[in-house]
């Protein structure tokens, strides 16, 4: 009984999460408008109507319910992902992985997709268990054995029970874009800023905006990756945990995990805003063993040693 | 006059009361059957599986008639077992099932070409899949079970269970003479 209520509560706290992060995406993106309007259009001496912010706004309103209806489309796409063929039988054999973690965890049954590249990693993403999609690596296929494969796929399935995939996948798709919006306002900036100098002189209020302007480009998307990192921590050791529960096996996902360390290498697939979703940060970080407070600050993903003891001591237990 | 109609009202209070019962047990033991259903499927593809695994590699195993020939006694005896639908004897069928064919997976690393047979290999799969769906689809099915004869025995559910018939269903264990190896642990992280 408790535990019902523990997942419930976890996919309550993601939605909130979620919202959270639409909210603070569309802040950015309404400050930096407003910085634009104020500084280029003379809002609001010049003209009366705040014509950057308004736009901003409904780019990035947009956006977020693209990223909340599409999320998992785009970030696929982005991978180069495309649907496991039920006819090969590598890729019929993690079909039939995912229909096993199915039935063990009583979800519906997620899209099975299939990346070509030899990074070894894996992700799920999709708004609800009802939308979801699991991604692997051809690479993840080819060093893990069917146990370890099915200790991954339970922790994605994990991911898809707890709503994690939600969070993930709004987040990945709103950063894309913040990276992309403060870049155009620095463009922006560079063109613009010099011409009118020449053309006007400059207002030492100009001056100030400019600043504020430069400095939020630069820290918006830092921000961004700060907050979506924070939100997104203690929940590696719970998927992993729920993955031991399903597969009845941390042994296998902990053997994973020490083969994903040894082939990572630190690239990620695809871009660096799908790298919080895999099962294992491609990122150096997290790979390494010490944890302190700056590698802690930066990483999607705890220490990926960490995460093998805890799985060795829950096998030690049972 | 007044007692009357509020007897009359208690009774039919009651009456509503046990239709809600009797309806959440019919609820109850329809979950049972589907979650049953669920590893019948799985069992009866598992042994649809094996005359064609066994064809399959007949041709290359002639020094391995033997366990060959405990695969189809063991799919023989599982076969008849589903058919009787005695959940204690099916799980006994089915573990021994698993014990020799997990027997014969292991004969499998002495025969190189077999490995090499891509029918073999998809053949092999297909029958973990089905032994692992089982394994699953078990653990669901016991839950299910447990929630329903929890139900048909406490008060006042059991006055209707009683009324109507409804008998509790068997666990189902399968019953591997192995059971899976303890897992080591390496103490030195």
């Amino acid at each position: 009984m408790s535990e019902i209520i523990t997942f419930y509560d976890l996919q309550r706290k993601n939605l909130r999460k979620t919202i959270f992060l639409i909210i603070f995406f569309l802040v950015i993106a309404g400050v930096i408008g407003f910085l634009v309007d104020s500084y280029f259009l003379g809002f609001p001496q010049k003209s009366s109507f705040p014509f950057a912010t308004f736009i901003a706004l409904l780019i990035s309103g947009t956006q977020s319910l693209v990223s909340y209806f599409n999320g998992d489309k785009i970030v696929l796409f982005s991978v180069g992902a495309r649907p496991a063929n039920p006819e090969i039988f590598e890729e019929k054999q993690l079909i039939n992985i995912v229909e096993e973690m199915k039935i063990a965890s009583g979800l519906p049954m997620p899209k099975v997709y299939i990346i070509e590249t030899d990074v070894p990693n894996a992700f799920a993403t999709g708004r609800d268990p009802e939308h979801s999609s699991v991604a692997v690596t051809r690479g993840l296929m080819k060093i893990l054995n069917r146990e370890e494969l099915q200790g991954v796929i339970g922790h994605e399935m994990a991911h898809i029970r707890n709503r994690d995939i939600l969070t993930m996948t709004v987040a990945a798709t709103l950063l894309g874009i913040i990276v992309l919006l403060s870049d155009l306002a620095l463009r922006g900036l560079w063109w613009g800023g010099g011409r009118r100098r020449r053309d006007r002189g400059k207002g030492s209020g100009n001056a100030i905006v400019l600043i504020l302007l430069l400095v939020l480009a630069i820290l918006a998307p830092i921000i961004a990756r700060l907050i979506f990192l924070a939100i997104s921590r203690s929940r590696e050791y719970l998927a992993d945990a729920s993955s031991a529960e399903l597969t009845r096996n941390p042994v296998a996902l902990a053997k994973a995990l020490e083969k994903l360390a040894l082939n990572q290498k630190g690239k990620p697939i695809g871009n660096k805003a799908v790298s919080h979703m895999c099962v294992v940060s491609p990122l150096r970080s997290s790979l390494m063993e010490k944890e302190n407070f700056w590698a802690n600050l930066w990483s999607t993903h705890p220490p990926i040693q960490k995460r093998i003891f805890y799985l060795k001591r829950m096998a030690h237990a049972a | 006059m007044v007692a009357l109609w509020i007897i009359l009202g208690i009774i039919l209070l009651l009456i509503i009361f046990a239709i809600g019962i009797y309806n959440s047990l019919v609820r109850e033991k329809m979950q049972v059957k589907n979650a049953w259903s669920q590893i019948d499927v799985q069992i009866k593809r598992r042994h649809d599986l094996i005359p064609n695994l066994v064809n399959a590699v007949k041709g290359y195993m002639k020094y391995e008639k033997e366990t060959l020939t405990q695969v189809i006694e063991a799919r023989a005896k599982a076969v008849s077992a589903r058919d009787k639908g005695d959940l204690k004897e099916i799980g006994k069928a089915e573990g021994e099932l698993s014990g020799i064919l997990g027997r014969l997976f292991a004969l499998f690393e002495r025969y190189p070409d077999l490995k090499a047979n891509q029918n073999v290999m998809a053949l092999q799969e297909e029958l973990t899949n089905t032994e692992n769906k089982i394994s699953f689809a078990r653990q669901f099915y016991n839950d299910m079970t447990m929630k329903y004869n929890t139900s048909i025995q406490v008060f006042p559910k059991n006055i209707i269970a009683g009324m109507f018939g409804f008998r509790p269903f068997d666990f189902f264990e399968v019953e591997k003479p192995e059971e899976r190896e303890v897992p080591e642990v390496d103490l030195n992280v």
